[in-house]
């Protein structure tokens, strides 16, 4: 078993610092996915676990040890370079048997090994190539074929997929979501990409500037952030936010004012909040509908549509002058310069404090069916 | 191509061409007089025959030159110096280079800045001060199957050699070149296991050919062109290299032709070499360039 445990990492570089404590255990087997937005910290994170920046304070743990003293080699993990890094003046054959030869394995067995992850990798006639002959899409198999051999006990990939082109990304997600299946090692993921994370994920760390923001299931991410900078992270498009005054508070209630007059009554932890505060609204753009039925009504002046075939954004401005993006399902029959009033279900938004913490009523996925549906629950 | 297109292309290879038989003059002369009596040297001196192959054309000089000097042995000489120099070089100045390109350690910058302050000295600014060093340095050797300290480094093959392993501008070459490959090798390599050593010996230096042949060739160059320092430490015969060699032709009765011969013969392997590694570095030093 090789369970991968944080705990207390800091990391400085000289005077700065740039890790501020972090606590996480992955169990083993799972899918970690670090998001966040850049610099703040996740390839310095993934490359702490690596071995290859030292700790300025805390421990990591595989397997219930501490490697925090180990170097990189004895780790026992593997890590994927956005750059690859393959050797450019070895075989695909000396690249993936390298780290072997290192570890003064014999000839015969290295090329057992070899073969078999370039049998699961379907690199078999590329083996006496050099890099230079191969293609994106090969090189970063050979990347990954480089750790496979290794047999780590953790995965480590560091934005695998950002120089492929669209579709060989989504070829090459899936190749990795299935080499995980087949091989059931815990594997580290840092990417910028939302459907990346979203679909490859067990378990999404959204990280904001060396501190982490929330830990939880892609689905948990969507549907309860914690505050409104994980709201406005995870989901694409990005999640609509309207400012709004709070005109009553009970205990379970507020009555809130929206841009633009129109008032509603929102289910909230409403404790600490006075009339006269301000909170923030959010609304996914998916969770918004064409028509004006369900119970919180907005009217729109729609500026630019863009058909997608499988859905419609539509970017529109809200009375209150607010931008604001829906996502309609098919093809909508909203056109530019429309006014419209389009509406959501007052269940499935999102509300936030003056701090960005959210205050709406926790989210389970089954529970929101009986409202009206909204469009696909991922973009 | 227009009319003056084609006239401007030929203007730039008439001075091309110019220039290039300006720089091959001397080198022409040289070798074509090795071939010519004494007397012919001097009538064709002031036409154009100086650096054409007419006349009558002789391989007396060069049995001078293989009677009255042991050029065999000079040459010998000075291959052994060379080559042993070139090869501890490429090792030495790359390694310190590698070191302070790609890992990390106290007074590095000190180091980097004393290596760059170093190029300008120039040999004759030090070259008295170190023939004073080596006279006092003592040789190992073996006398009666003990090892014994004797004599002074004068007149040895190795005093030669060691104060010229290392050298300030080389370090450089590999440095810049060195610097410009991604540290993501390294930590690759890191990650597969290897020791900083093995991340030099298996990543570094195979990526690394064309400054490797650039630095062999400045490299010969330099120690095959001794010629100061050889004739402040070495006297003796055994150990004297080919450059100071030519000094026995300057006497009482000076003889051109095996003055040229004995060039000619000595410049035979720096052409040798050039040819064999020219490829590579014409195009380290055209990419040095690009790179600025
Ligand atoms: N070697 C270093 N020395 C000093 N600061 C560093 C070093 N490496 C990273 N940092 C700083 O640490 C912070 C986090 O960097 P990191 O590369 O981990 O960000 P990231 O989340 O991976 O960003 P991106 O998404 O752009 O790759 C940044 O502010 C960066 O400037
Ligand atoms: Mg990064």
């Amino acid at each position: 078993m090789a369970d991968l445990q944080l705990e207390g990492v800091v990391k400085r570089f000289g005077e700065v610092q740039t890790i501020h404590g972090i606590d996480l255990d992955v169990t083993h087997g799972e899918f970690v996915v670090f998001v966040g937005p850049s610099g703040c910290g996740k390839s310095t994170l993934l490359r702490l676990i690596a071995g290859l920046e030292e700790l300025s304070e805390g421990d990591i743990r595989i397997g219930g040890e501490s490697v925090a003293h180990l170097p990189a080699a004895q780790r026992g993990v593997a890590m994927v370079f956005q750059s690859y890094a393959l050797y450019p003046h070895m075989t695909v054959r000396e690249n993936m048997g390298f780290g072997l030869r290192m570890a003064k394995f014999d000839k015969a067995e290295i090329d057992r090994r070899v073969e078999e992850a370039a049998a699961i990798l379907k690199l078999e006639p590329l083996l006496e190539r050099r890099p230079k002959a191969l293609s994106g899409g090969q090189r970063q198999r050979v990347a990954i074929g480089r750790t496979i051999v290794r047999n780590p006990k953790v995965f480590l990939f560091d934005e695998p997929l950002s120089n492929l082109d669209a579709e060989l990304r989504v070829q090459m997600r899936v190749e990795i979501a299935k080499l995980h299946a087949a091989l059931g090692n815990t594997m580290v993921y840092v990417t910028h990409d939302q459907v990346e994370a979203m679909t490859m994920a067990d378990k999404i760390v959204v990280l904001r500037d060396g501190r982490i923001e929330q830990v939880g299931s892609p689905l948990e991410l969507y549907l309860n952030p914690v505050n409104e900078f994980v709201a406005g992270f995870i989901g694409s498009p990005r999640m609509n936010f309207f400012e709004c005054r709070v005109l009553d508070v009970a205990d379970d209630r507020l009555r809130l004012e929206l841009p633009g007059d129109e008032r509603i009554d929102m289910p909230a932890d409403a404790t600490g909040l006075r009339s006269g505060d301000r909170v923030t609204l959010g609304i996914r753009p998916e969770h918004i509908l064409e028509h004006d039925r369900a119970d919180i009504r907005l009217a729109i002046d729609v500026e630019v549509v863009e058909h997608l075939g499988g859905s419609t954004f539509v970017y529109a401005r809200h009375i209150g002058g607010d931008a604001i993006t829906l996502q309609v399902g098919g093809l909508s029959d909203i056109q530019p310069k429309d006014h419209r009033r389009v509406s959501f279900s007052r269940q499935i938004c999102q509300l936030f404090d003056g701090d960005g913490r959210n205050i709406s009523p926790h989210k389970v996925p089954g529970e929101l069916k009986d409202e009206e549906p909204g469009q696909a629950a991922t973009a | 191509m227009t009319a003056n297109k084609r006239l401007k292309t030929l203007g730039w290879y008439l001075v091309l061409a110019g220039l290039g038989y300006l720089f091959l003059f001397p080198l022409l002369f040289m070798i074509v007089s090795s071939f010519k009596p004494e007397s012919a040297i001097f009538t064709d001196l002031y036409s154009l025959r100086a650096i054409l192959p007419v006349g009558e054309l002789t391989l007396d000089n060069y049995q001078g030159v293989f009677d009255k000097s042991r050029i065999g042995h000079y040459f010998l000489n000075s291959l052994l110096i060379t080559g042993g120099t070139v090869v501890m070089g490429l090792f030495v100045n790359s390694l310190l280079a590698f070191s302070l390109s790609r890992l990390e350690w106290r007074g590095q910058k000190l180091i980097l800045s004393a290596v760059i302050a170093l190029m300008i000295i120039p040999l004759e600014a030090v070259v008295v001060p170190m023939l004073l060093l080596v006279s006092q340095l003592p040789s190992l050797g073996w006398e009666e199957g003990r090892l014994v300290l004797e004599g002074s480094w004068m007149n040895t093959r190795h005093v030669q050699m060691l104060p010229f392993v290392a050298n300030a501008f080389f370090i450089f070459l590999f440095y810049q070149f060195f610097r410009d490959i991604p540290k993501d090798f390294d930590e690759a390599a890191k990650l597969d296991g290897a020791s900083p050593f093995q991340i030099y010996r298996h990543i570094i230096v195979p990526m690394s050919g064309p400054v490797f042949a650039t630095v062999a060739i400045l490299h010969f160059m330099v120690m095959w062109n001794q010629y100061l320092w050889p004739i402040m430490a070495v006297q003796s015969e055994a150990a004297r290299p080919v450059m100071p060699g030519i000094q026995i032709f300057f006497g009482r009765e000076t003889k051109w032709g095996e003055i040229f011969a004995y060039a000619s013969f000595i410049t035979l392997p720096v052409l040798v070499v050039f040819m064999i590694f020219q490829k590579r570095f014409v195009r380290s030093l055209a990419g040095a360039g690009i790179k600025g």
